[in-house]
């Protein structure tokens, strides 16, 4: 037995299970660590020529500074997936206060489960649904908000002919962050104290006066990095933006018009094949600017989690 | 007795098993001695690796197992990587071979040492790949119309926003258009078939196509989509739309039939794409080998269909390694000929080249060494 004089704990005897299980749980979390560093650097190291060769000789910039390029793609990654999270948001909150408040208890698991489908679906087959079914079918729907409400600039200027736009773009993202924020609203409402609850009914309330008072105040973290998670994906989104966005260039509000900003992940997939010489290391810098960005959001989303660490079930 | 019938067995089993695998050994040594003394099918050998245009990609796809099929020890990778990206990969070297969609340029072969070839060397660029780019659209009951370039431009430019245009109707006397907004669809991405249908408006309508040909669509606005599919699809999608894609892909859309220079219309066919290539002429201040096409667009006669692309296949003049230089030059031959080229129109509706240019060709790959 070691000498455990004085002062110094007691320390339990290391095991070589101990052993192997704690390196190996160190080691997973230094290969992530390593991954992240390893993609940081690539993506650094690759993007430098971007920025110190001429512009005029780049065969993608042609010209213009790598500011001005990028900037129309921000735009647009950010814009979509907002307006992805305006239509998820509400749709989230309902479909998860549904299962975990209102449906019998069987139907709830089953469509739990069904939520949970929607997120193994891949992004191709949401881009060839986007594209060649939900924009011919929403195309009319457009242009009855032009016609009716084309005083908001949202709906003004000329509507697709194909459907094919940032509306649809963000419908078909809205699809897709759904189950990860309906998954993670349904936990922390399921969490909710079941007492507060009660004392609510007790006191009269009925069963949305119970879930605004003693639910959704409890569950404001939760539900924000739920959408801030999806978010995250909205922005990487690649494939369905791709193939159904038309991204002719043009900044601009307007959602329904064929002339809309591309997105940085979709700018690289359609690019790429065709890039050559410092064109590639333009695209890479972009595919820098958007890690920067998701980096930002995933930020935001751990400082809203731990500014409310006690109300929120996500912790 | 049962024991002992299954010990027998075994034995008698394993002899004829035994005889079996000694005899089929030898009777394989056999055919194998007779196949290779029956047909010497081929004595090329080698593996040659080949980048470039990616309108390429299917007729590759089908030169290369006919090719292969014939000459069995032979592999040929051609990597769809875009034309840029061929071309640079040849004068890197890795590339003993590539096809993109325009040729060098003179200025780019004086500066360039060509990575792939013997010190020195020129190379030659020969016109295999031919197809009609079609200018499709969508409009009920409609299936043909006639347009001059400067229409076509201005429709895509959004100068004629209606189809009821009188510009429109002026060239298709009968045909009842519709009070119908127009949408250009044009490809979002990178592309062959963006640079020669631009380069066609350009030189044709140089009043209304102010912009120079470019691989990426040059304005703004409009509607974009992602590959000949995704054009194909998004014109189908909609009502009013027209597009261009490679004329294989048009399928029962309407099609364009395109005004050439003394005012009469030509339909695409494989026939009048091949047919202006022939009648345009080569590149002058070229070498011997290089064959790049002086495209005629603004002056086609009647018969020539002028949209088209013409995607070339490169190689050295002089190769380091003969025998690279010996399946190359069997390759592109087999690409030349009748055959090939029929392959090719089969798997990826390209234009058959005529026999004019055939020759010029062949003569071209007698250059190869």
């Amino acid at each position: 037995m070691t000498a455990t004089t004085g002062t110094q704990r007691m320390r339990a005897k290391q095991r070589p299970g101990d052993r192997i299980f704690s390196s190996t749980a160190v080691g997973a979390g230094v290969i992530i660590l390593l991954t992240l560093a390893a993609v940081t650097i690539f993506l650094i190291v690759e993007s430098i020529p971007a920025f110190t060769t001429n512009p005029e000789e780049n065969p993608i910039l042609e010209g213009q500074s790598f500011l001005s390029y990028v900037a129309p793609l921000i735009f647009g990654t950010l814009y979509s997936s907002l307006i992805a999270l305006v239509l998820a948001t509400p749709l989230a909150i309902g479909i998860a206060l549904f299962i975990s408040h209102y449906a019998p208890r069987k139907l709830a698991q089953g469509l739990g489960y069904i939520i949970d489908l929607l997120a193994a679906v891949p992004s191709v087959v949401f881009g060839l649904w986007g594209g060649l079914v939900l924009a011919p079918l929403v195309q009319p729907l457009y242009v009855w908000l032009n016609e009716n409400l084309g005083w908001i600039p949202l709906f003004a200027g000329q509507v697709s002919a194909t459907g094919r736009t940032l509306a649809t773009a963000s419908i078909v993202l809205a699809v897709m962050v759904l189950p990860i924020m309906t998954a993670i609203c349904r936990e922390v409402f399921l969490q909710a104290p079941r007492l507060h609850e009660e004392a609510a009914l007790a006191l009269g309330a009925t069963r949305w006066e119970m879930i605004k008072m003693a639910v959704l105040p409890y569950a404001r973290g939760g539900i924000v990095s739920g959408m801030m998670l999806g978010l995250g994906r909205a922005l990487g989104e690649t494939m369905a933006v791709t193939m159904v966005l038309s991204a002719s260039g043009g900044v601009g509000f307007a959602i329904l018009t064929a002339s809309n900003p591309s997105t940085i992940p979709a700018n690289i997939a359609l690019s790429f094949p065709e890039a050559y010489g410092e064109g590639i290391s333009v695209l890479i810098a972009t595919g820098l600017v958007l890690f920067v960005v998701t980096f930002a959001v995933n930020a935001f989303a751990r400082y809203i989690v731990s500014r409310r660490k006690d109300f929120s079930g996500a912790n | 007795m049962t024991v002992n019938f299954k010990r027998y067995g075994a034995v008698a089993a394993m002899a004829v098993a035994g005889t079996m695998l000694l005899t089929s050994c030898a009777a394989n040594e056999g055919t194998s001695a007779a196949g290779s003394s029956d047909a010497p099918a081929s004595d090329l050998a080698g593996d040659i690796s080949a980048s470039g245009a990616s309108s390429q990609q299917a007729a590759q796809e089908a030169w290369v197992a006919e090719f292969q099929g014939a000459n069995p020890d032979v592999t040929i990778n051609y990597d769809p990587t875009g034309s840029g990206t061929g071309r640079e990969n040849f004068i890197a070297g890795s590339s003993a071979f590539i096809g993109s969609d325009r040729a060098y340029k003179t200025d780019e072969i004086a500066e360039a040492t060509f990575g792939a070839c013997a010190p020195d060397s020129g190379i030659v660029e020969l016109p295999l790949y031919i197809s009609p780019i079609a200018v499709i659209f969508n409009l009920e009951g409609i299936d043909t119309l006639n347009l001059d370039a400067a229409t076509i431009a201005n429709i895509f430019n959004g100068t004629i926003t209606n189809w009821n245009d009188p510009a429109i109707a002026a060239s298709n006397e009968g045909v009842e258009l519709p009070d119908l907004a127009i949408s250009p669809v044009h490809r979002q991405d990178d592309s062959g078939t963006t640079e020669n249908f631009t380069a066609y408006l350009n030189e044709a309508a140089p009043e209304a196509w102010t912009n120079e040909p470019d691989g990426v669509w040059p304005l703004e606005g409009g509607e974009a989509a992602q590959g000949t599919s995704g054009v194909v699809d998004a014109v189908k999608g909609g009502q009013g739309t027209i597009g261009y894609a490679d004329a294989s892909r048009a399928g029962d859309l309407g099609t364009v039939a395109v005004q050439v220079a003394d005012g009469s219309f030509v339909e695409f066919s494989p026939e009048a794409a091949a047919a202006v290539v022939d009648a345009s002429g080569y590149e002058e201040g070229r070498t011997e080998g290089d064959l790049a096409i002086a495209l005629d667009r603004a002056g086609a006669e009647a018969g020539t269909y002028p949209v088209v692309l013409v995607s070339y296949l490169i190689a050295c003049e002089q190769y380091e390694d003969a025998n690279t230089a010996e399946v190359v030059k069997a390759y592109l031959s087999y690409i030349a000929s009748e055959e090939g080229q029929q392959a090719a129109a089969d798997n990826a509706g390209s234009a058959p080249i005529s026999d004019t240019l055939r020759t010029d060709v062949e003569a071209a790959l007698e250059l190869i060494s």
